[in-house]
C-alpha cells in the first residue's frame, strides 16, 4: 500500500513539474512588465519583484498608436481572413464530396498536389511581390494564405460522412446544391467547421511571417510581428515611446523602461487571446481526431 | 431504328464538353478556390523553373535567361551545403525521437492520474504553449538566456560558476532547441497517444491485476505495447516532413544571431536570408530540392503505410 501511495506521489510530482515549467515563464513576463528599469538592469530578472512599478505601462499607454494599429490590423485580417477562408474552403469542399460531380476526382488532386509539392518561398515571394503588387498591402494578410487543401480535405471527409438519404431527398424535392449546402450540410457539420475555423484562426492570429516578409510599413504591423521588433531592437521601441510625443514623460526620459516596456508590451499584445485560446482547448483537440484524411 | 441507336448512344456518352456543363453548380462552389490555387500555389510551382535561371528582376521570373544546372552546382559546391543539409536532417531526426519518447511518456504518466480533475487541470498547462507563436516562446528563451539579466546566468553564478554568453556559443544550441520543441509540442502530441490508451479495453487490465501483476508491470506489458502501431504510423508519416523545418523555432529562438548558424542553419532559414541578401537564383535551387526531396519522401513513406496499415494511407 505504501509502495502505491509513492508511485501515485512520483507521478503527480513529475506532472507538477511539467506544468511548472509552463507556468514559472508566464510568471517572470508578468512580474518583470512591473518591475523598475533600474531594478532590472542591476538584478537581472527576477520572478517576485520586490516592488511594483507601472512605468512601463504608463510609457506604453501614453502613446499606445504603434499598439492600437497593430491590435486594428490583427484583428482586422484574423477575422476577415478567416471568414473568406470558410466561405472559399467550405464551397469547395462540399463540392468535391459530392458523388455527382463527375470531376471531383480531378480537383481533389488539384487541391491534394498543393501539400506535396510547392514552388518554394522564392517563387512566392517574387509572385506576391512583382506580379501581385501585395507588398505593404493589407491583403497580403488573407490572399496568399486563402486557403488550405488540409483543412479542405478535412471538412470534405466530414460531409462525406453525412446520411445520404437527407440529400438525396432534397434533391428528389427539387432543392439546387446550393440549397442542399447552405440548408442541410452546412448546419449539420457545425463541429468540423468550429475547429477548422479556430485553427485558421488561432494561425492568423500567430501570424508574424507575413509581415516579416510583406510589410515595411510600421502602421500595418501584426502584432506577433510588432513583438518580435520589440523583442530584437531597443531602438524600436524607443522611436515607438517618443514618437508623436514631443513632451516624452519626466519619468520615461529618467529611466527608459526598455526592459519592462517590452515585457509590458508582450503581456498587452498577447495576453487577451493566451487568456482567450484554452476555452476552446476541445475543438483544437478534436482536429485531431477529426484529421483522418482519405483521398 | 437508326435513330434509336442514336439516341441510346448519346445516353451512354453524353459529349464531353455537356459533360462538364451538366456540373455548373460544382464548378461555381469549386471555383473561388481554383482560382486560389492557381495564383497561389501552382503558378509559383511553375515559377520554380527560377532555379534554373540566372534571375533579373527587370526581365522577371519567366524573362530571366536559362543557366541550365549552374545555381545546384553553385550550392553543392558551397561549404553552405552540407552544413544546413546536416543541420536540417540532424534536428529533424533529434525531434522525432525525442518528441516520440516524451510524448509517450506524458501520455503514460497521464494515463495513471485517476482524478478527473487533476487531468483536466495538467492537459490544459501543457496544451497552452501549443496557441503561443513563436515569438512568445521567443521572449521566454530570452528571459532564460539573455547573458546579463538572464535567469540560467543568474542561476550559473550563485552556483560560482563562469556566466555563458548563450547567444554567441552555438555549442549548446543542439541542446537547446530540442528542449524548446518539446516544451511547446508535447502537451498537443501526447494527445494523441492518451485517447489510445484510454480506449483501451479495462478487462485487460482487470486480467493482469488477478494476475497479480502492479501498475509498473501492466505500463510496461500492456499500456507501451498497445502504443506502438499509433507510434508507428506517426513516425512514418512524419518522416515525409523530415527535410522541412519549422521556420519559427529556427529564425525566432536563436534571434537569427549569425555566430548561432553553424549549429543553428537550416534550410528554410538559409532561403529566407537568401532572399534578403539578394541570392535569388541559388536560393530558388535550394527551395526546389527541398520540395522535391519532400515530394519523395511524401511519396515513400505512403507507401510504406499503406503496406503496414492501408486506413492511415493518405492516397
Amino acid at each position: 500500500m505504501k509502495a502505491k501511495l509513492r508511485y501515485r506521489i512520483l507521478i503527480h510530482l513529475i506532472l507538477i513539474l511539467m506544468c511548472l515549467s509552463i507556468l514559472v515563464p508566464f510568471i517572470y513576463v508578468i512580474s518583470l512588465s512591473m518591475t523598475a528599469e533600474d531594478v532590472i538592469v542591476s538584478g537581472g530578472y527576477k520572478m517576485i519583484p520586490a516592488e511594483f512599478d507601472f512605468s512601463a505601462y504608463q510609457s506604453i499607454f501614453k502613446n499606445p498608436t504603434q499598439l492600437i494599429n497593430s491590435y486594428k490590423i490583427t484583428i482586422g485580417f484574423s477575422v476577415l481572413g478567416t471568414v473568406l477562408s470558410m466561405v472559399v474552403m467550405t464551397m469547395v469542399a462540399y463540392a468535391i464530396s459530392r458523388e455527382q460531380f463527375h470531376y471531383k476526382k480531378a480537383v481533389t488532386f488539384f487541391v491534394y498536389f498543393t501539400m506535396l509539392f510547392s514552388g518554394g518561398l522564392i517563387p512566392h515571394y517574387i509572385i506576391n511581390t512583382k506580379y501581385l503588387n501585395l507588398t505593404n498591402s493589407f491583403w497580403v494578410y488573407i490572399f496568399p494564405a486563402l486557403a488550405n487543401a488540409y483543412h479542405i480535405l478535412i471538412m470534405r471527409t466530414f460531409f462525406k460522412g453525412l446520411p445520404a438519404s437527407l440529400t438525396e431527398a432534397a434533391k428528389i424535392d427539387g432543392a439546387s446544391e446550393f440549397t442542399i449546402f447552405r440548408v442541410i450540410v452546412l448546419p449539420l457539420s457545425k463541429p468540423v467547421l468550429a475547429t477548422v475555423s479556430l485553427l485558421t484562426l488561432l494561425a492568423k492570429w500567430n501570424d508574424w511571417q507575413t509581415s516579416l516578409l510583406y510589410i515595411m510599413d510600421t502602421d500595418k504591423f501584426s502584432l506577433q510581428y510588432l513583438l518580435q521588433k520589440i523583442l530584437r531592437e531597443a531602438q524600436f521601441l524607443q522611436s515607438m515611446a517618443e514618437e508623436g510625443n514631443l513632451i516624452i514623460s519626466e519619468n520615461y526620459a529618467k529611466t527608459k523602461p526598455v526592459e519592462s516596456m517590452r515585457f509590458a508590451m508582450a503581456i498587452l499584445a498577447a495576453g487577451p487571446m493566451m487568456v482567450v485560446f484554452p476555452f476552446f482547448q476541445k475543438y483544437f483537440t478534436k482536429g485531431l481526431t477529426i484529421g483522418a484524411v482519405k483521398g | 431504328m437508326v435513330l434509336k441507336n442514336d439516341y441510346n448512344r448519346s445516353l451512354k456518352k453524353p459529349s464531353a464538353f455537356k459533360r462538364f456543363f451538366s456540373c455548373w453548380e460544382f464548378w461555381l462552389l469549386c471555383l473561388p478556390a481554383i482560382i486560389y490555387f492557381i495564383l497561389f500555389a501552382y503558378w509559383p510551382m511553375f515559377g520554380a523553373v527560377l532555379a534554373f535561371k540566372d534571375y533579373n528582376y527587370a526581365k522577371g521570373i519567366f524573362g530571366s535567361d536559362w543557366v541550365g544546372f549552374d545555381n545546384f552546382k553553385f550550392f553543392f559546391l558551397s561549404q553552405d551545403a552540407w552544413r544546413i543539409t546536416r543541420n536540417t536532417l540532424g534536428y529533424a531526426v533529434v525531434f522525432l525521437v525525442t518528441n516520440t519518447v516524451a510524448s509517450m511518456a506524458v501520455a503514460l504518466l497521464m494515463f495513471e492520474v485517476s482524478s478527473r480533475k487533476a487531468i483536466k487541470t495538467y492537459q490544459t498547462i501543457l496544451i497552452l504553449p501549443h496557441f503561443m507563436s513563436w515569438v512568445i516562446v521567443g521572449y521566454i528563451t530570452y528571459i532564460l538566456f539573455n547573458s546579463e539579466q538572464g535567469v540560467l546566468n543568474q542561476l550559473l553564478t550563485v552556483f560560482g560558476q563562469e556566466k555563458i554568453d548563450w547567444y554567441s556559443s552555438p555549442q549548446y544550441w543542439p541542446f537547446i532547441l530540442p528542449i524548446v520543441n518539446i516544451w511547446k509540442s508535447v502537451g498537443m502530441s501526447s494527445l494523441m497517444y492518451y485517447a489510445t490508451l484510454v480506449g483501451m479495453d479495462d478487462s485487460i487490465y482487470e486480467a493482469a491485476v488477478i494476475d497479480g501483476a502492479g501498475r509498473w508491470r501492466q505500463t510496461i506489458s500492456i499500456s507501451v505495447p498497445s502504443l506502438i502501431p499509433m507510434m508507428t504510423i506517426l513516425t512514418i508519416m512524419n518522416v515525409g516532413g523530415i527535410f522541412r523545418s519549422d521556420f519559427g523555432l529556427f529564425y525566432q529562438i536563436t534571434r537569427d544571431v549569425g555566430s548561432l548558424y553553424p549549429t543553428t542553419d537550416v534550410v528554410d532559414t538559409y532561403i529566407y536570408r537568401g532572399l534578403r541578401t539578394g541570392d535569388v537564383g541559388i536560393t530558388a535551387a535550394v527551395g526546389l530540392f527541398q520540395s522535391f526531396v519532400g515530394l519523395v519522401l511524401v511519396v515513400f513513406t505512403n507507401w510504406v503505410v499503406k503496406k503496414i496499415e492501408p486506413d492511415n494511407a493518405m492516397f
